[in-house]
């Protein structure tokens, strides 16, 4: 079996442009996640109930459904009902983002849930408010225990972002299957776009181990 | 200093408290012991809210606790807790661990807060761990410096929920040597505890619960030399 370079060399600026688009995808969806996930994670926590089920449901819908069903639900269903010719690109983030806030939500609050009880207390029998013993003494033990799952998470997501290719969002995996589609090889294209997922994934897992060592030791 | 009327408290379907009277002036040391369940860490936690209660009444320094208008981070500022397990905030220092409510609660600013943190901890015999990690302290230790933190607000009462039942046996006495000095300087303290040689020795009163109910109370040598209840004569027994 002969492996044709060619192929990749011809692609290369494709896949270097796909490459950026799912590095910027994936980037502002974590951090959009983030966001719409601490809102979720806190509602979850509520004391009462009616204020708790509407983000219990949002965590179980998102994390009940395929991605790939959240996906076309957004692009073809969603989108259309505010912009008349939907971007896939816009399609893909907000479906990404919408999917990691439900997984981050969770990680937020078993986070938050992880901290020892005596904590709180400690903190309120000093007369600090609920507020300042969240800021000062639960948040940032917290958050050292949910650097790992929140790596994690999104890791999955770069991953999960190649999905984008059935709504033909421009990112790497689209400009794999592109390759694909015009050569009829398989081996050259999809290796070729696996090598980039790889480096992307285990580089963030360096950061992860790094900072991990960096925050354990206090 | 304290009063307590008619406590109820109970936790689902089992009620722990069955309506406790108690009045506890200032400068009094009052010990409360009982077997495991009988409700007294329960009681201690109510006086500074950390449980709610059902029923009844708690007054501390005039300040009704069931009352809508009083501020209960107020009354806990006056009001200092040492727990059995110690619960040091982890991430910081020690020093943070102390200056942290009085810079934050009590806006001091933070020089006045260390000076006085430092004080506190020479007090308790700590001043050379000022700048450790809570981990590296041991049983004994870290219980001092939560002494300290609890002391650093200035309050007027202190509660102590079991605070040597965590501890290693030889580490006992060093908790509870500064919990003597802190009487002998007439500190209002509530003590939940197994300890009986503390209570009898530095308790002014000893409440004897059992089952939710305060069963007998008196000056140490009427509970533990003439005990007048069967219940407080089997436990006695049973610990002395």
């Amino acid at each position: 079996m002969d492996f044709r370079f060619d192929i990749i060399q011809e692609y290369a600026p494709f896949f270097l442009q796909g490459l950026l688009l799912t590095i910027v995808v994936s980037i502002i969806s974590i951090i959009v996640g983030s966001i719409l996930g601490l809102v979720i994670g806190l509602g979850k926590m509520s004391k009462k109930r009616l204020i708790r089920l509407p983000f219990e449901w949002y965590v179980n819908f998102f994390r009940g459904t395929p991605l790939l069903v959240q996906m076309l639900l957004v692009h073809f269903g969603l989108m259309p009902l505010f912009f008349s010719q939907p971007s896939a690109t816009v399609s893909l983030v907000v479906s990404l983002s919408l999917n990691s806030a439900a997984y981050v939500a969770e990680i937020f609050r078993a986070g938050i849930q992880s901290i020892d009880k005596g904590q709180m207390e400690a903190a309120r029998s000093l007369g600090m408010t609920h507020a300042q013993a969240m800021r000062y003494i639960i948040l940032p033990q917290a958050l050292k225990r949910m650097i790992p799952p929140f790596a994690n998470e999104f890791i999955v997501l770069i991953k999960d972002s190649s999905l984008g290719v059935v709504i033909a969002a421009p990112e790497l995996m689209y400009w794999g299957k592109a390759a694909q589609g015009q050569y009829y090889r398989v081996w050259e294209p999809y290796l070729t776009v696996s090598f980039i997922y790889l480096i992307l994934t285990l580089s963030l897992s360096k950061l992860l181990h790094y900072l991990e060592r960096k925050y354990s030791n206090q | 200093m304290i009063k307590v009327t008619n406590l109820k408290k109970s936790f689902g379907d089992l009620q722990v408290l069955k309506g406790i009277d108690a009045h506890i002036k200032e400068r009094e040391v009052v010990v409360v012991i009982g077997p495991s369940g009988s409700g007294k860490s329960t009681f201690l936690r109510c006086l500074n809210l950390l449980e709610d209660f059902d029923e009844g009444e708690i007054i501390i320094d005039g300040f009704n606790l069931k009352d809508k208008n009083t501020d209960i981070n107020k009354v806990r500022e006056e009001v200092g807790m040492v727990f059995q397990r110690f619960n040091l905030f982890p991430h910081m220092t020690v020093l943070d661990n102390i200056t942290l409510a009085p810079v934050k609660v009590r806006k001091w600013p933070l020089e006045k807060a260390k000076e006085t943190a430092m004080e506190l901890l020479k007090k308790v015999g700590l001043q050379d761990k000022a700048n450790v990690y809570p981990d590296s302290l041991s049983g004994g230790q870290a219980q001092r410096v939560a002494i300290a933190r609890a002391l650093a607000m200035g309050p007027k009462v202190m509660l102590f929920d079991e605070p040597t039942s965590a501890l290693d046996p030889e580490m006992v006495g060093e908790v509870l040597a500064v919990m003597k000095q802190l009487a002998n300087e007439g500190m209002t303290m509530v003590v939940v505890t197994h300890e009986m040689g503390f209570a009898r020795e530095v308790g002014d009163r000893v409440i004897f619960m059992d089952g939710g109910y305060i069963v007998e109370e008196g000056t140490p040598s009427d509970i533990f030399d003439n005990p007048k209840h069967e219940r407080t004569k089997s436990f006695l027994s049973k610990v002395l």
